[in-house]
């Protein structure tokens, strides 16, 4: 598809609109006790929303659900290598500890 | 493709390099993209950092978290979220080369992004004036007043003031993420500046805005880390001891 193309105004006000609900939801949820089987899923729930809004900025405002094949590689590329990043550093420093040395 | 650049002489923009303008165009946005790329990592290896901090800090990141203002936190996502929006109008003016709607969008979004640059300074000083900066005055003031919430909560005073102590780490990360993505900011409003002047000599128009059309992804991706430096920051455990 061709580099040029955008969105409407009309998709931009709704985007804007679902980042603004995203924003109060994740004010107002914070504050609420999310605790289920003794375990606490508010950092859940708030990453959750906010991949919901970076994903809806990177589609429609940044125009990737508009651009080339390109275009849309390198933005998923870069996000999998960010996955591979936290993955293998966390898999690190979470297992220290639970293999005792011979 | 467009053909309307095809004729006898080019737009004063294209490079001789590229084909046409649609082709210099793509490559830009590439490159553009390959630079956020790079700006992804580099964030990502400070989230990294602080995600493995907070798991070995917790009580503390939790104590930090909560001493931070939540309601400037909030205004000030709502006030990049309304530049984002203004932005990308800025961009579709510019496609369209309605040159007042660039400018207005563009000047726009630089009073929101001063505007949050004023807020988090608001933020920053509150810090200061509490003495919940790392290093020399945190030492030799103590932080008082969440080792005392900390007692409150339940926390024997010694626990509470090693706890205290310890926020000094969340601070550290709270100063470097909030003080890096404020340098975006900064920069961002000095790439709007530049923009500005390129727009008042009618540079750009639906054959050529590919300036305006990086800038706005620079700035939305500024956008995006705040989106999430908010919840990481400020809303670490707001449901602590209620």
């Amino acid at each position: 598809m061709s580099e040029g193309a955008h969105p409407t105004h009309k998709v931009y006000y709704l985007v804007f609109i679902a980042l603004v609900i995203g924003t109060v939801l994740t004010w107002q949820i914070a504050f609420v006790d999310l605790t289920f089987f003794g375990i606490s899923f508010n950092p859940e729930v708030a990453i959750l929303i906010a991949c919901t809004k970076a994903t809806l900025v990177i589609l429609f405002f940044m125009h990737v659900r508009y651009s080339s094949r390109l275009t849309m590689i390198t933005v998923a590329a870069g996000f999998f290598w960010l996955l591979i990043m936290i993955s293998l550093d966390l898999s690190d420093y979470l297992t220290r500890g639970i293999v005792k040395p011979q | 493709m467009s053909h309307s650049t095809t004729t006898t002489e080019h737009h004063p923009a294209l490079v001789h390099q590229f084909d046409d303008m649609e082709q210099q165009k793509a490559a830009s946005t590439f490159g553009m993209w390959v630079f956020l790329v790079t700006e992804i990592m580099m964030f990502g290896g400070v989230f990294v950092a602080y995600m493995i901090y907070r798991l070995k800090y917790y009580e503390a990141f939790v104590a930090g978290s909560t001493s931070i203002s939540v309601t400037w936190g909030f205004i000030n996502t709502l006030v990049l979220i309304c530049s984002s929006l203004t932005m990308a109008l800025a961009v579709s003016a510019a496609q369209k080369g309605w040159r007042r709607g660039q400018q207005a969008f563009i000047v726009l979004t630089m009073l929101l992004g001063t505007a949050f640059l004023g807020i988090k300074a608001i933020e920053y000083h509150q810090k200061w004036e509490e003495h919940h900066v790392p290093g020399g005055v945190f030492q030799k003031f103590d932080p008082v007043d969440i080792s005392k919430d900390l007692v409150k909560e339940g926390k024997t005073p010694p626990a509470a003031d090693q706890i205290a102590n310890q926020t000094q780490i969340f601070f550290c990360f709270y100063f470097a993420m909030t003080g890096l993505h404020a340098l975006h900011m900064i920069i961002g409003l000095v790439l709007m500046t530049w923009l500005l002047v390129r727009v008042s000599r009618g540079e750009f128009g639906p054959q050529y805005y590919t300036p305006v059309e990086l800038g706005g992804l620079y700035w939305h991706f500024v956008d995006i880390v705040w989106i999430y430096l908010f919840p990481l920051l400020y809303l670490i455990n707001r449901t602590h001891g209620r």
